[in-house]
């Protein structure tokens, strides 16, 4: 545990849900960005419009990593009934600042960190005179006073606010004034800057910072999709947000306002994905955003389009479960779910994107993979990723790609042909030919989910059946070497007899456990798992190594067991290192859970 | 049950439509319901309106749920793609197939359990959406598929063949669809072809969403006395109440009906559908006035019939979509990619 110092520290803000703090805390993240200090963003919502605990965490990390590191230096305990485990969290010489307009109990208090009171109420009462100002402002003079505090540039500041305000500029004043009461107030009472506090770097260039959604909706204007269905639920609801917002910007003609995109707001998660199956199946780019309790209701029609072979892509923000869980809290719970949705012998594509900057990525290639292998895709992001906004490179797009439409005869080519027969192996991939309705008269066949054979026809025999069960398969393990393959870090200095895996959101607290555990002495490969089918690579890895680790989001080691399942590796080769509070995984944590392992490993 | 290839006829002197082909070229795999099934009858009735459309059938998309009702896609129009989805969700599949392409003719065709119990949902949300399709409800009062069961639609009373007595209301899907603002509402019964091809005719031509619920008796399981949905009780009852044809853009509106009688309701297409009451007080253009009279009618038993109720004034969803008259799945990529200069610009906004 490294002690705060200059660009290296984390600052709790905990509030209460409904007062206006996410913009004043993302105002204050931003600026510390601006300044060219990387930052780590995380919300740590209720699931609840107004009244409930909800906490936002900034670490300041002048070295970039990507994760919370489970500590706490500085807290801004603006939430009367979480005060006790919010002075609780802080670390011994860490900084508490409460609104001293009224006192708290002496019994909460602790010798060992400081304690700052800002009359922020009495401030902003004296100030403004709305009420909802009043709530709103004291948002913003704990800004003021945290940035005199971390020696934050007020410039930085206000050009930021500025630019929030940027349609309503008589907010701007306003706002600035209740800053400068926070930053008056903190300049003349404490000794500021404190010892941890913001220096300008130059280490955010060519960098963003983004939420996973936003990425990934605009993943999907990118990748050409022009219909998209659902049913709000968080944490999924602003993945569709986003899309709609993006195709508001790029889609809509300038001359006759038609859209190039339709979205379409369904009754229920089985109306949403039908109608993705529809479109999709009429060629059209489908998707559909979702969690863990809208796949289950969407088993059947997955079943469906993997059995009638119809692309489909699906985007699962993962949240905690089994069945409503916690709603606003993160977790990898629906791995075993999304790989083998519905009932029968069915297998999917999966994709693992561990940033917002993948979310963008990985929705491109989820639609060409999804079209290449007519199939369902399942993007698993989770709420880490989807609904926080990461630091992350700028997202690029190659002008020269095109999209890969997979198998879809047109008019020539049915023209043709003597005879069309839809589930035919013609090219010994796996991968039959297609025909969209509407293109000719030869190409018509009939799509079912009841037993076909090659042809397409009705069928109950065997042989037939089996048949296309079994292509289906090959079709599958054909994807393994197409979907992103694993992403390898190899410890310096030679070879370590001990590995790590992990996916998705845990990706950044892994890294930074990896190098600390480098300078302990303990050396790990790594390996981020970014697809399913796995390849040969995941394999080679585990046999490369005495022990693997599993890092993974979930109480039941989900991928863990996807691994024995699919590959030949021994049970004894994995263990499981296993998160799942509801709260974005820490580089602490990690590096703890493995260096206790591999003390009682090397007892052993 | 594989579906069989039906015999070869020699079809030179057989009727041709404007496009030039037979009634043949309509026709689709040889059933495999029960002999006297009445789907069969409105299988035959949906290829004969297609024909004497003269539509194409590539052109034409079938989808459909699961029941025997559901299966019937698979015997006409052979030369369409069908899609036999899954059980209650066919709305869904036809409402994104039309977001993806709205250039086409779309049939959807259900049963009463199919579109009234586990798929009452989708089929009422299809229609506040307005999607542009038929949806044809094979209507029999039981699951045929499954051997029986009372479905939703059984009327209070109906008599089951094991002897049961249905204790539930049935929901009708004629006021439903009109409480749920359903632009074309019609119901037929598959023992009156000469009313229901011209109904399915108007269906197709109707831009939104057409609902038809057909009278199908099942003779398997529902087709005793004591049931309400029997041949012999829908003949007993059976009450044609407007009569509606298709007009065709080209052919002039005849003016053979008496003034008054007739009342021609003009189409997007520029063609026109001709109603001819048979009841004098009954007006399929008020939707209140004819929900009270079905009702009413339901009441005493009286199956009534025809093109019930019709709106041609609302935007279908494409239109309140603002979809372009080009097909979203033919859009070229060029145009639904905004290329890396915008990505870099629009990053701006995020720094
Ligand atoms: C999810 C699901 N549940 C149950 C079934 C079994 N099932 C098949 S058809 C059917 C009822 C069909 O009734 P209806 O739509 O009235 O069609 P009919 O056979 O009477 O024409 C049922 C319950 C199924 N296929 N899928
Ligand atoms: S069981 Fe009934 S509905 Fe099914 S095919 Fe036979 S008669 Fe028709
Ligand atoms: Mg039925």
């Amino acid at each position: 545990m490294s002690t705060p110092s200059v660009n290296d520290f984390v600052i709790k803000l905990a509030n209460v849900n409904g007062t206006g703090s996410a913009s004043a805390n993302g105002l204050l993240m931003k600026s510390i960005f601006r300044m060219g200090v990387p930052v780590v963003g995380k919300n740590v919502f209720p699931s609840n419009i107004q009244g409930l605990p909800t906490w936002y965490e900034i670490r300041v990390t002048g070295e970039g990593y990507g994760a919370r590191s489970g500590d706490v230096d500085m807290m801004v305990a603006m939430n009367a009934n979480t005060y006790a485990r919010d002075i609780a969290a802080l670390r011994p010489g860490g900084v508490l600042i409460y609104d001293s307009t009224w006192p708290r109990q002496h019994v909460l208090s602790r010798n060992d960190v400081t304690v700052l009171g800002v009359p922020l109420a009495q401030m902003c009462n004296g100030a403004f005179k709305a009420a909802r100002s009043r709530v709103l402002m004291k948002n913003m003079a704990y800004v003021g006073a945290v940035a005199a505090l971390l020696d934050i540039d007020v410039d930085v500041v206000r050009t930021l606010v500025r630019e929030m305000f940027a349609k309503k500029p008589k907010l701007v004043d306003l706002n600035m004034q209740a800053i400068a009461l926070g930053y008056d107030y903190a300049m003349e009472h404490f000794d500021c800057p404190l010892a941890f506090h913001v220096q300008k770097l130059d280490n955010t260039a060519g960098k963003i910072m983004i939420d996973g959604n936003t990425a990934a909706g605009l993943g999907c204007v990118y990748a050409g999709a022009t219909v998209g269905a659902w049913y709000p639920i968080t944490p999924s609801t602003s993945l569709m947000d986003a899309f709609k917002s993006w195709c508001e910007k790029f889609r809509v003609d300038p001359d006759t306002g038609e859209h190039n995109y339709c979205i379409i707001q369904a009754e229920d998660e089985l109306a949403a994905v039908g109608m993705v199956v529809g479109a999709s199946w009429n060629g059209a780019r489908a998707f559909t955003p979702t969690s863990g309790p809208g796949i289950s209701l969407m088993s059947e029609f997955i079943g469906f389009a993997y059995y009638a072979e119809i692309p489909l892509v699906l985007f699962d923000v993962q949240r905690v479960g089994p069945s409503t869980g916690m709603p606003t809290r993160t977790q990898q719970g629906d791995v075993q779910l999304c790989a083998y949705a519905s009932h029968g012998d069915t297998r999917h594509i999966l994709l693992f994107p561990a940033d917002p900057g993948e979310c963008f990525t990985m929705a491109a290639n989820a639609f060409d993979l999804a079209e290449r292998y007519q199939t369902p895709v399942f993007v698993l992001s989770d709420i880490d990723i989807g609904m926080n906004d990461w630091m992350v490179d700028e997202l690029k797009w190659d002008e020269a790609r095109q999209p890969d439409r997979g198998k879809v005869l047109n008019v020539e080519q049915i023209e043709e042909l003597e005879v069309f027969h839809r589930y035919q192996d013609v090219d010994g991939d796996g991968i039959a030919w297609r025909t969209l309705p509407g293109t000719h008269p030869k190409g018509a066949y009939f799509t079912r989910g009841s037993g076909h054979n090659a042809n397409g026809d009705y069928t109950e025999n065997e042989a037939e059946y089996q048949e296309v069960l079994d292509r289906l398969v090959r079709k599958w393990r054909g994807a393994a070497d197409h979907v992103p393959p694993p992403v390898i870090k190899m410890a310096k200095g030679g070879k370590a007899r001990w590995g790590i895996i992990a996916y998705g959101s845990s990706d950044c607290a892994v890294l930074e456990a990896c190098d600390t555990l480098a300078a302990e002495g303990l050396h790990l490969d790594y390996m981020r798992i970014r697809g399913f089918p796995f390849n040969d690579d995941v394999s080679a890895f585990v046999e490369a190594h005495d022990l693997v680790y599993v890092v993974e989001q979930n109480r039941d080691a989900q991928l863990r067991g996807l691994m024995m399942l699919e590959t030949l590796i021994p049970r004894a080769k994995l263990a499981s290192i296993l998160h799942y509070s509801g709260e974005p995984l820490t580089s602490h944590f990690v590096h703890e859970h493995i260096k206790a392992a591999a003390r009682q490993e090397q007892s052993a | 049950m594989t579906s069989f290839a039906k015999p070869h006829i020699n079809l030179k002197h057989a009727k041709r439509n404007d496009l030039g082909l037979t009634w043949h070229d309509y026709e689709g795999a040889m059933s495999t319901l029960c002999a006297g099934c009445g789907h069969d009858s409105i299988t035959a009735c949906m290829a004969k309106a297609f024909f004497e459309l003269s539509i194409e059938p590539h052109r034409a998309v079938k989808i459909s749920g699961i029941g025997c009702s559901s299966k019937t896609t698979a015997y006409f129009l052979s030369e369409s793609h069908g899609n036999n989805t899954v059980h209650g969700r066919m709305p869904s599949v036809a409402t994104g197939a039309a977001a993806a392409n709205a250039g086409l003719t779309y049939i959807g065709v259900s049963g009463d359990g199919d579109s009234l119990s586990i798929g009452l949902g989708q089929f009422a949300h299809a229609m506040r959406r307005n999607v542009n399709m038929l949806y044809m409800l094979e209507n029999n009062g039981v699951y045929g598929l499954t051997k029986g069961q009372f479905s939703a639609s059984a009327d209070i009373g109906s008599k089951s063949k094991k002897g049961e007595i249905n204790l539930s209301p049935p929901i009708d899907p004629v006021t439903l669809a009109l409480s749920l603002g359903a632009s074309f509402v019609a119901r037929g019964f598959s023992g009156d072809r000469e009313q229901l091809v011209p109904l399915i005719k108007a269906g197709l031509k109707h831009n939104g969403f057409g609902l038809i619920d057909v009278i199908s008796p099942c003779v398997s399981f529902n087709d005793h006395p004591g049931s309400t949905k029997s041949y012999a009780h829908t003949y007993q009852y059976y009450h044609p109440a407007v009569h509606a044809d298709y007009v065709p853009m080209s052919e002039e509106i005849k003016t053979s009906y008496a003034a008054g009688e007739a009342v021609p309701v003009e189409l997007h297409d520029g063609g026109s559908i001709i109603l001819r009451k048979i009841d004098e007080d009954y007006d399929p253009r008020d939707r209140g006035a004819a929900y009270t009279q079905i009702a009413e009618r339901d009441a005493k038993g009286e199956i009534v019939t025809g093109l019930l109720y019709i709106d041609e004034s609302h935007d279908d969803m494409a239109a309140m979509n603002k979809l372009p008259a080009r097909a979203l799945n033919t859009m070229p990529y060029e145009t639904l990619c905004p290329g890396s200069e915008a990505l870099a610009a629009l990053q701006k906004g995020y720094r």
